[in-house]
């Protein structure tokens, strides 16, 4: 059992869930891409699916669409079973990675074919869009055609296309990944904006995981067809409810070293720190083989060594500077270990630096299920 | 002397040096071929080709002669037919392959394996097929249907719709082989996001997909209307030009003319008729699709 949902901490009170999905399965032949998978996403919020390439993110938001015929479980969207309802017949707009916008129509026939063939009255078509090409500010290209306009003004059609539709229900297929890293700053702003505005739901797929972080109300990380965390970005990065998803958020990525517990104590080669202050999710300190996580900021350099818990002396290995930060790279009880210090901190290879490291901002798991202790 | 730019057009030797013998080739066989051909269709020329200036008694003469109104108007019909069908049978197959069906590979080289024989295998086969005596017709009627006509290769007035299932089923393979690549060059997510607009599959393939897939439509066009212009072996393999002259095309009457009624004079007429008829259709797309464009870059 991998697969944990998150105590309701501090999540957004939520009047009534937008989409509900029950013991969705979807299987391709043989092989089991969405296994009893449960989310509901409620009204107005922005949940961000994350994972790395096959984990069935994609998947799962084709099946939301529509557009993938699911193996058993429903889907409701607005309180209305629509398992096996048409795509367009959801209430649903979706924008994709590659813009999908007709090639052979202007920016104007992209954004009301849909709609002209929906039987909608002319008048109606025409504030729809002039609505949407005001909100997005691409009324002077509604003329043009998709060749004629950049990366970034496509995307922000095919976002047009989508919100044309009136729908209360977004779906994202990771929008952004075909932009270079400027725009994607800029788009990712304009889509927090949008949804702030719109207040509508929205379901936002991604591998980015600052992406992630900046735009999501909720993440739900997904590993192998299952969901291994769904929760608010400060509970994914301060709470990370496995040793995945522990390792997945956060760039750096977090240290892990291998040890045991015993009696409150975390011990690993020469290392032995004590675990005072460290919340355990059981409520006391439990025994046995366990994993240390410890992210590269959250290690204590510097004056503040002192005041810290647990000190350790290590040789300084490698520095990778970034301006505004220094990645050391260090051994720890035989493990890499990375620290993250502040850019002007003076050091150099083979020195010898103190870190500290405070149990209440680590992480512990179980060595053998890997699951938050 | 050894700092000064080389002279263009010693730039890239080699590569010049190996085209030359196709730029020998295009010059003398196709120019200047077609060139001669033209200038001796002035002439009175019969075995072999003699100087002798008639004017346009040679054109004035093939177009009174019957047996190249016939052969014009079979080219239409056979040509115009072709084209629409071998489109509307190709895209439609190649759109029903592509529905992720099974066995996909076997049933393309069902329908693609008849292009791989030569139209004189097609044209023989067809005309079994297309036989009265123990073809199509022979075998309904002995199901018990006693009435049923199917003969149209011995029937003057449709003779040339007879040619035209054979061409069919010899093109098509092609048609969809191609329209098939450009089917799977349509992104997926076109598709996706037509059905969330809720556009209906058919409209999908007219307003969106087709579209999308004008140069490979350009591409299959200009192969298959090569292959009309020219068509001359099927005609000689399935009728031999008959019933009488109800199956003439004018490349067989080109040939004709020339060696078997030993009258070069008229078959370079004949073939002049057909570049120029080409060249007219030709040159003004050619205008509109390329030097269009060229103002427009």
């Amino acid at each position: 059992m991998c697969a944990v949902l998150p105590p309701a901490l501090s999540r957004v009170e939520i009047m009534s869930n937008s989409i509900e999905i029950k013991n969705l399965d979807l299987n391709f032949g043989s092989i089991e891409v969405l296994q009893n998978l449960n989310l509901d996403v409620g009204k107005g919020e922005f949940l961000v699916l994350l994972g790395s390439s096959g984990c069935g993110k994609s998947t799962l938001l084709n099946c939301i669409a529509g557009l993938l015929d699911v193996t058993a479980g429903q889907i409701h969207i607005n309180n209305k079973n629509v398992t096996w309802a048409e795509p367009s017949e959801r209430g649903i707009g979706m924008v994709f990675q590659s813009y999908a916008l007709y090639p052979q129509m202007t920016v104007e026939g992209n954004l009301s074919f849909g709609l002209k063939n929906a039987k909608l009255p002319k008048a109606e078509i025409a504030d729809r869009v002039k609505r949407a090409a005001d909100i997005l500010q691409i009324e002077p290209l509604l003329k043009r055609k998709p060749a004629a306009l950049s990366g970034g003004q496509r995307q922000r059609v095919a976002i047009g296309r989508a919100l044309v539709r009136d729908v209360d229900v977004f779906l994202f297929d990771e929008p952004l990944s075909n932009l270079d890293a400027k725009l994607r700053a800029d788009l990712r702003v304009e889509i927090k904006r949008l949804h702030q505005k719109l207040e509508n739901t929205m379901v936002y797929v991604t591998h980015d995981q600052i992406e992630a972080m900046t735009l999501a109300d909720r993440i739900a990380i997904m590993r192998g067809g299952k969901i291994m965390q769904l929760g608010t970005p400060d509970e994914i990065y301060g709470l990370p409810m496995n040793k995945y998803v522990a390792d997945f958020i956060g760039s750096p990525s977090m240290n892990f070293i291998d040890g045991s517990i015993q009696n409150g104590v975390f011990t690993a080669g020469d290392l032995a720190i004590s675990l005072t202050g460290y919340e355990f999710t059981s409520g006391e300190a439990v025994d046995g083989g366990a994993t240390l996580g410890i992210r590269p900021e959250h290690v204590i350099t510097g004056e503040l060594v002192s005041h810290s818990p647990y000190c350790i002396d290590v040789e300084v290995e490698l520095i990778e500077p970034t301006g505004s930060d220094k990645l050391i790279d260090c051994q720890v009880a035989g493990h890499l270990f990375r620290v993250r210090m502040d850019g002007q901190a003076q050091v150099s290879v083979g020195e010898v630096l103190r870190l500290g490291i405070d149990p209440a901002r680590a992480s512990l798991f179980d060595a053998a299920t890997e699951v938050r202790l | 002397m050894s700092s000064a730019r080389p002279s263009r057009l010693f730039r890239n030797k080699s590569a010049k040096i190996a085209a030359i013998p196709m730029i020998v080739t295009a010059l003398f066989v196709f120019v200047g071929g077609t060139v001669w051909t033209i200038v001796y269709s002035f002439t009175k020329s019969g075995l072999l080709p003699r100087l002798k200036w008639v004017g346009l008694d040679q054109y004035e003469r093939l177009w009174s002669t019957r047996k190249w109104l016939v052969s014009i108007e079979n080219l239409a019909i056979y040509g115009f037919c072709t084209l629409v069908l071998v489109f509307v049978i190709g895209f439609i197959l190649a759109a029903l392959i592509d529905q992720k069906i099974r066995f996909e590979n076997t049933i393309r080289t069902v329908i693609l394996y008849p292009y791989a024989l030569s139209f004189v295998v097609t044209g023989l086969v067809w005309q079994w097929i297309l036989n009265p005596e123990f073809g199509v017709q022979k075998i309904v009627r002995s199901w018990g249907w006693e009435s049923f006509q199917f003969d149209p290769l011995y029937t003057a007035d449709i003779a040339i719709y007879g040619v035209l299932i054979a061409g069919l089923w010899q093109g098509s393979g092609l048609v969809m082989v191609l329209m098939l690549a450009g089917l799977r060059g349509i992104d997926q997510d076109v598709w996706k996001a037509a059905r969330i607009d809720g556009i209906p599959a058919w409209k999908t393939y007219l307003f969106i997909v087709i579209p999308m897939m004008r140069p490979v439509f350009i591409t299959t066009l200009v192969l298959v209307v090569t292959g009309i212009v020219k068509i001359y072996d099927l005609i000689v393999a399935q009728t031999g030009g008959g019933p009488g002259i109800a199956t003439e095309v004018p490349a067989k009457y080109v040939y004709d003319s020339m060696f078997r009624a030993n009258n070069l004079g008229q078959g370079f007429a004949a073939s002049t008729m057909m570049l120029l008829t080409v060249a007219l259709i030709v040159i003004p797309w050619a205008i509109l699709e390329f030097g269009g464009s060229r103002n427009r870059d």
